[in-house]
């Protein structure tokens, strides 16, 4: 093709990969999709294998089948691990969007200082959560708790409420903390998409006589429906797949009565060195995973 | 500078045809005028030359090299695009340093390079602003004078008017004009405006659906074009195509349009005598219809009656849209003319400047010269 | 929102719930900065009022800088995030550019992909990844959290750069081009100086989820002084009989500072990146 006689064949080459889209492409994606590749899909399948073996930690164990899986399924605990993690983002997910919206309709109003305001309201999200947990872990210790300081000076309680130690309490603080942190996600999120809608349809909506409520219900709740539903869905996986939460403030107990897959995985997997069990645990989470990731994406892609 | 050669040029984007077997020769210190409807490949074109796409198949030559392989930086181009494209980050003088900083020219020769170009283009004051602090018209001359400070071999020019308005076009059209003079440099020049077309170019090439249609020079075109789609996208008002039938009649040739008949002159008879019995589109352009009552004597035996539809005065003449019996055609008429509407009104038509084309695609006009 | 309120509707619709948000989402940190500068005989004197500070000191940041590996869960927090977060965001660029600009095969498939990979989380993978930290002789050191916070920070930093990269209009660069740019040197000189209000909100997003990530470096960090912030804090100063409640708040404060620094200089940023398609975790 050229006409030119060509000078220094290897850094022409080079350079004309460089120039050219398709290799170019592929060139560019190389260094991150070799990170990607060697530490999380290669994990992945190492996980889908480890899960077949009785492998423990330092020892490459034999092919087991299916056995770790099967043996899950009559693990009480197990059960309880699964139901646990259902309630703490499922039910969780409700309230976040609720208390969400209800951020975001008051942060959308006019108001002084609204910037400052909305930076404070953001910091459950912002902050190590590992750290703000601490916090939390205080406010709900037996001994140290604020809220029984302030019930028991109110006389509405003679003894400290054992947050992290009755079962039904436990599972019930954590869910609580967790709504904490979701609350500012779903509320700047859904604010993104207050703030979407025209001003001059809810005016126009005010002339026709829509009342706030009204207008609530046909103008505001149908914009923000995609960024509640992608907010959902995205906070169902993460919550999902939690972990800090609940290792910081009951590690799991008190009795088991809080272990989420991933608490449990660690439990089993790493504090007990089986890691062909642990790796099927955290394996058990991804069908539910996939579920989601794939509404998400099919929402995303819809047009 | 140089010369630009495609020869054989193809752009597939999928099954999608852009361009379809392309030869084109534009020499040097030519003004080429690549003009065709929206979609038609000229820009895919252009920008093959640039080397922004690569060809499918084919051979592109600048100079005397072959470019296929080289990336546009290589290939001593300029172009001038329709949004502008100016650096938004950098200002004026910035924009118009940056491809000889680039090449590493040293400090005063940019300096006086770029002085140069912008007092060409009177946008001395404008050298410290940002893009976003200047009107259209001074973006398109920062966009034009970026490319004048190469000083490149071929400069490229994708629609660079289309955003002006429409006083702002007819003086940046003559503006360019002058700068293509001035420069002695080969363009090539992107446009679906048939007025720049006829205007600016020494050569102007018709595309349609990827296909280059004619290649020729701006008035030759006109007088010439070599089909139906030529015909009628060059030139404004758009020429007048009436189906019609060869009649041959007591031994001349005649135009049967139902609603009337116009005898072909003896000068091109021999030519149209094989179409004698079959359909063919008659085709006349506006300005050579005339108001009887002012046409030039030797017109005046050559008139149809039709009714005027709607009057457009634009001052300098006035164009009337008539039917006659089941056509409409568009007439410009002197501006003594004095009809209402929907009043009959007798049409000389110039039956030497007529033409004649295939009824069938590719609608090839019958060479009658 | 339309019309004109009363005040006391506007107090009503807009403050108290206000107030009640603000209250319930600071409160805990209102209690952790509370107790971190408490004393920590004040906590047990039953007849204070705990919501209150009695007596004011530093003893328990002192504490932990005398008697704690804090400053050097400080230092390998910091270079372990920057260090990545440089990482990220260069593998992202290049990553976010591909998929806005260049058509090459199989583009769409790993634009897909690249959105998946953000949805994986670390609690599926950290076991079989403690395997191949293991194999490749990375335990404690930089290395382990260095190479494995990209897998999760490289997707959503590709994804909202490509994002950026998009509403860069596709002549400017090829002008670059035509005046004497490789690709390469379009994107350094003219795409990313354009999409700097991306980068930065990419940066900081990188940042903060190294800052805070908590699995990995639990795993990955078992040895005492090359733990980070986080993970030293939750586990050496949570021994199981005696807890020093002052000194972890302080750690607690002083971990969360930086980022709450950060954040609140680029919230526009932030919020932008935020709302760009979607989210940290
Ligand atoms: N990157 C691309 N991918 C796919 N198809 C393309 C691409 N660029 C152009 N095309 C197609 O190629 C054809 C020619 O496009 P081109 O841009 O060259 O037209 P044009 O003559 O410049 O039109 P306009 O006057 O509207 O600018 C069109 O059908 C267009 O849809
Ligand atoms: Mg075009």
């Amino acid at each position: 093709m050229g006409s030119e006689t060509v000078k220094s064949r290897g850094g022409r080459s080079l350079r004309r990969l460089l120039d050219r889209e398709s290799s170019l492409g592929i060139i560019l994606m190389l260094p991150g999709a070799l990170l990607l590749i060697i530490f999380m899909a290669y994990p992945f399948f190492l996980g889908i294998w480890l899960s077949l073996t009785d492998s423990v930690i330092g020892e490459m164990g034999d092919f087991i089948g299916f056995r770790n899986y099967t043996d899950l399924l009559g693990d009480s605990i197990f059960h309880q691990t699964a139901r646990n993690t259902l309630i703490y983002a499922l039910v969780t997910v409700p309230f976040k969007a609720m208390l969400g919206l209800g951020l975001a309709m008051v942060l959308s109003n006019r108001m002084r200082f609204s910037n400052p305001i909305r930076a404070a309201v953001m910091m459950p999200w912002i902050v190590p959560t590992a750290l703000s947990t601490l916090g939390w872990f205080m406010i709900l210790d037996p001994v140290f708790s604020p809220i029984s300081w302030l019930l028991r000076s109110l006389g509405v309680i003679k003894q400290n409420i054992n947050f992290l130690g009755d079962p039904i309490l436990a599972i019930s603080s954590v869910c609580l903390v967790n709504i904490w942190r979701g609350i500012p996600f779903f509320g700047i999120t859904i604010l993104a998409g207050l703030q979407a809608v025209p001003q001059e349809l809810h005016e126009a909506a005010a002339i026709d006589g829509a009342n706030a409520w009204h207008r609530f219900i046909h103008i505001t709740i149908p914009t923000i429906r995609g960024v509640v539903l992608i907010a959902a869905l995205l906070s169902i996986i993460w919550t999902f797949a939690d972990f800090q939460l609940i290792y910081i403030l009951t590690k799991g107990g008190p009795a088991n009565t809080t272990h989420i897959f991933g608490t449990y995985a660690y439990q089993i997997g790493l504090s007990a060195t089986d890691i062909g069990q642990g790796a099927a645990i955290a394996l058990y989470m991804f069908p539910i995973l996939a579920v989601f990731a794939i509404l998400l994406l099919m929402y995303l892609r819809r047009d | 500078m140089a010369k630009v050669v495609l020869e054989n040029i193809s752009k597939m984007f999928g099954k999608v045809a852009a361009v379809k077997n392309c030869d084109l020769t534009v020499e040097d210190k030519e003004f080429v005028i690549l003009v065709g409807p929206s979609g038609c490949g000229k820009s895919t074109a252009l920008r093959m030359v640039a080397g922004l796409e690569e060809p499918t198949t084919g051979t592109i030559y600048i100079g005397d090299r072959a470019v296929n392989d080289l990336p546009p930086k290589d290939r001593d181009i300029a172009m001038v695009f329709q949004e502008y494209a100016l650096y938004p980050h950098m200002s004026v003088y910035k924009n118009m340093a940056f491809a000889l900083k680039l090449r590493k020219f040293p400090k005063e020769e940019i300096d006086q390079r770029v002085r140069e170009a912008s007092d060409i283009l009177g946008i001395q004051d404008l050298l410290d602003r940002k893009p976003k602090q200047l009107s259209g018209g001074q973006r398109q001359r920062v966009a034009v004078g970026r490319a004048i400070v190469r000083k490149p071999a071929v400069f490229l020019f994708d629609e660079p008017l289309s955003n002006l308005d429409a006083k702002l076009r007819v003086q940046m059209r003559a503006e360019l004009s002058k700068l293509h003079d001035r420069l002695q440099t080969t363009i090539i020049y992107v446009t679906h405006d048939q007025v720049e077309a006829m205007t600016m170019g020494t050569k102007i090439v018709v595309m349609k659906d990827a296909l280059i249609q004619q290649i020729g020079t701006p008035l030759g075109v006109y007088n010439f074009p070599v089909n139906l789609f030529v015909a009628g996208f060059i030139g404004s008002p758009v020429m007048n195509f009436i189906p019609c039938r060869v009649l041959s009649k007591d031994g001349r040739l005649m135009i049967d349009a139902e609603a009337f008949q116009l005898p072909i002159p003896e000068k091109k008879a021999p030519y149209y005598q094989a179409l004698a019995g079959s359909e063919a589109f008659f085709g006349i352009r506006p300005n050579d219809i005339y108001d009887r009552l002012f046409a030039p004597e030797h017109l005046k035996e050559n008139a149809i009656r039709a009714v005027v539809d709607v009057i457009e005065p634009l001052g300098s003449e006035i164009h009337l849209n008539v039917t006659a019996g089941k056509h409409n055609l568009v007439a410009m008429v002197d501006t003594q003319t004095n009809v209402r509407m929907h009043q009959e009104i007798e049409l000389a038509i110039d039956l030497n400047k007529m033409h004649l084309f295939e009824k069938n695609p590719p609608n090839l006009r019958i060479a009658a010269e | 929102m339309v019309g004109s309120e009363t005040l006391g509707k506007r107090v009503l619709g807009i403050y108290l719930p206000l107030a009640f948000f603000i209250f319930f989402l600071l409160f805990p940190f209102y209690w952790m900065s509370l107790v971190s500068f408490k004393p920590t005989n004040d906590l047990f004197e039953l007849k204070y009022n705990p919501f209150w500070l009695q007596t004011f000191t530093l003893e328990n940041y002192l504490y932990l800088f005398q008697n704690t590996d804090f400053s050097e869960w400080l230092k390998n927090t910091l270079i372990i995030s920057v260090v990545s977060t440089v990482l990220s965001l260069g593998c992202s660029i290049l990553i976010g550019y591909a998929l806005a600009r260049l058509r090459f095969p199989g583009s769409n498939f790993l634009g897909v992909g690249i959105f998946l990979a953000y949805l994986v989380p670390p609690t599926l993978l950290f076991i079989p990844l403690s395997q191949v930290i293991a194999k490749l002789n990375l335990y404690n050191t930089y290395w382990a959290l260095i190479l494995t916070y990209p897998t999760q920070l490289i997707p959503f930093a590709s994804w909202l750069l490509m994002g950026y990269f998009r509403t860069i209009p596709k002549e400017i660069e090829e002008c670059a081009m035509a005046d004497g740019c490789t690709r390469m040197q379009a994107l350094v000189k003219i795409i990313l100086p354009l999409s700097l209000p991306g980068m930065i909100s990419a940066g900081i997003f990188c940042f903060t989820l190294c800052w805070n990530e908590f699995l990995y470096a639990l795993i990955f960090m078992s040895s005492g002084p090359m733990k980070t912030i986080p993970v030293g804090t939750v586990s050496d100063l949570i021994k199981a009989d005696t807890l020093f409640w002052g000194a972890l708040m302080a750690s607690a404060v002083l971990g969360s500072f930086p980022i709450a620094f950060l954040y609140s200089f680029f919230v526009k940023y932030y919020v932008e990146g935020l709302t760009a398609g979607a989210v940290k975790r």
